[in-house]
């Protein structure tokens, strides 16, 4: 469908936008890759009368690597975060999921802040940034503040974020060397929403006992999880296909699983189930430098 | 609604178009400044068919608004020939039979000529993971696929092919 009336607004710093957005109130939309709004307009699965393109609103499109972990800008673009020769080494999960995300065009304009802001329960952002622990910074007519992904998104497309706040960065905390990760969606055509994705990664001790077990699902509840039972199976233990195979089973059967028309929620938790099985083997296949 | 001129440089030329901004960039290229070689298929940025190039990368026409792309230079299909001739790419694309109904040909035919840009050494299975962004019903893929392996070689020095 056709968009509806619009007007387009481009302020020109963040305050300027914040004031925007508190002016205009519920008919004013942020508008930065508009890869996911876009479409939301079209199904008028979303509504508003004012669009704010943040496209000239400076410093938000910057990746910033520290010793302190990786910050992407909330206008870094997918494209962006392929092309970054820094995070291979220093974010390597993100790099390899990345290339998970949408379609080569689509890749070229989506960002990072319009992920987030979207909350898509498929996406591979918001669970890369829950499983991670990344943090979420925000700025509003108050000043900043921040929030760790986890608590930022509470429903399929409903987060935390206020109607006249905007999603300034999102950091990731320091990634150990040789941490091993792996990372498994399935959908029916390359590109498209996961019906079920798996996010994994650990440490391991001097004894080769698996530490700090992360795993994180996304497609299947209203936000993406990390499961906690499953990570409990690995703890502590040696890295194996029996101990995997545990984790994958019981670390899902408590999951409140949603069905659609592509898969029901017996056959989501199954295919979620396979793909943590297989996100563990991967992982302890592959180990970052 | 708010309706304004904007300034784009479309295949090379300047143009001013008058948009209403609620109008996609698909939308204004065929209706406004009526180059109709771009097709909207899906309208919301799943079938590919409306892929052009702006400032060197393929986008989505029908996920944007004609107003966001106010200064930029865009490339549609009818921009890849040079003078009434096939470029390399188009001319695969006649040889390996890769076009059938054509209606996502304008998409393809963008998209792969950004990719081999940005790629020329781009190997079949990058070629086929950037085609799945692309939903052509009529031919499969295989001579699609074909088409843009030859072509290569026309985008290897940097030369705009």
């Amino acid at each position: 469908m056709k968009f509806p009336p619009l007007r387009y607004l481009t302020p020109q710093s963040l305050d300027e936008a914040i004031a925007l957005l508190e002016q205009h109130g519920a008919d004013a939309k942020l508008l930065s890759g508009g890869q996911s709004l876009m479409p939301m307009l079209a199904f008028r699965l979303a509504s508003c009368s004012i669009l704010i393109d943040l496209k000239f609103v400076p410093g938000l499109d910057r990746i910033t690597v520290t010793d302190r972990g990786v910050e992407l800008g909330s206008r870094v673009r997918w494209r962006d975060i392929e092309h970054d020769v820094r995070l291979p080494t220093v974010q390597p999960l993100l790099s390899m999921a990345v290339k998970h995300i949408a379609h080569y065009a689509i890749r070229n304009r989506g960002t990072v802040g319009g992920s987030l802001a979207h909350g898509d329960p498929a996406s591979e952002l918001p669970a890369l940034a829950v499983a991670c622990g990344a943090t979420i910074a925000i700025a509003g007519p108050n000043g900043r503040r921040s929030l760790p992904a986890e608590e930022f998104f509470l429903f399929p497309l409903i987060t935390a974020l206020e109607p006249n706040e905007v999603i300034v960065s999102l950091h990731f905390p320091p990634w150990p060397k040789a941490r091993s990760f792996g990372f498994q969606e399935f959908s029916r055509r390359r590109g498209d929403f996961a019906m079920a994705g798996a996010i994994v990664f650990f440490d391991q001790d001097k004894d080769q006992n698996i530490c700090s077990p992360h795993i994180g699902a996304f497609g299947i509840a209203d936000t993406p999880l990390r499961l906690g039972e499953a990570e409990k199976f690995l703890l502590g233990n040696r890295a194996g296909s029996r101990i995997f195979e545990e984790a994958a089973a019981h670390g899902v059967r408590n999951v409140d699983v949603r069905a659609d028309i592509h898969a029901d929620s017996d056959y989501r938790r199954a295919l979620l189930a396979t793909l943590v099985n297989r996100a563990l083997v991967e992982a302890a296949q592959r180990t970052s430098p | 609604m708010t309706s304004a001129p904007i300034t784009v440089t479309i295949n090379g030329a300047r143009k001013t178009l008058n948009v209403s901004s609620r109008i996609t960039l698909a939308d204004a290229l065929r209706d406004v400044a009526r180059l109709t070689g771009t097709h909207v298929g899906c309208e919301h940025g799943v079938c590919g068919a409306c892929t052009v190039i702006i400032d060197g990368l393929a986008v989505r026409s029908c996920l944007m608004l004609a107003v966001q792309a106010a200064g930029s230079e865009i490339t549609t299909v009818e921009g890849l020939a040079n003078k009434g001739e096939f470029s390399a790419l188009q001319a695969s694309f006649r040889k390996h039979h890769a076009v059938q109904c054509g209606f996502c040909t304008p998409g393809i035919l963008t998209t792969m000529h950004a990719l081999l840009r940005e790629e020329p050494d781009a190997d079949e299975e990058r070629i086929r993971d950037v085609l799945s962004g692309n939903i052509c019903r009529c031919t499969g893929y295989v001579q699609i696929v074909e088409a843009v392996m030859e072509a290569r070689a026309s985008y290897s020095r940097g030369s705009a092919a």
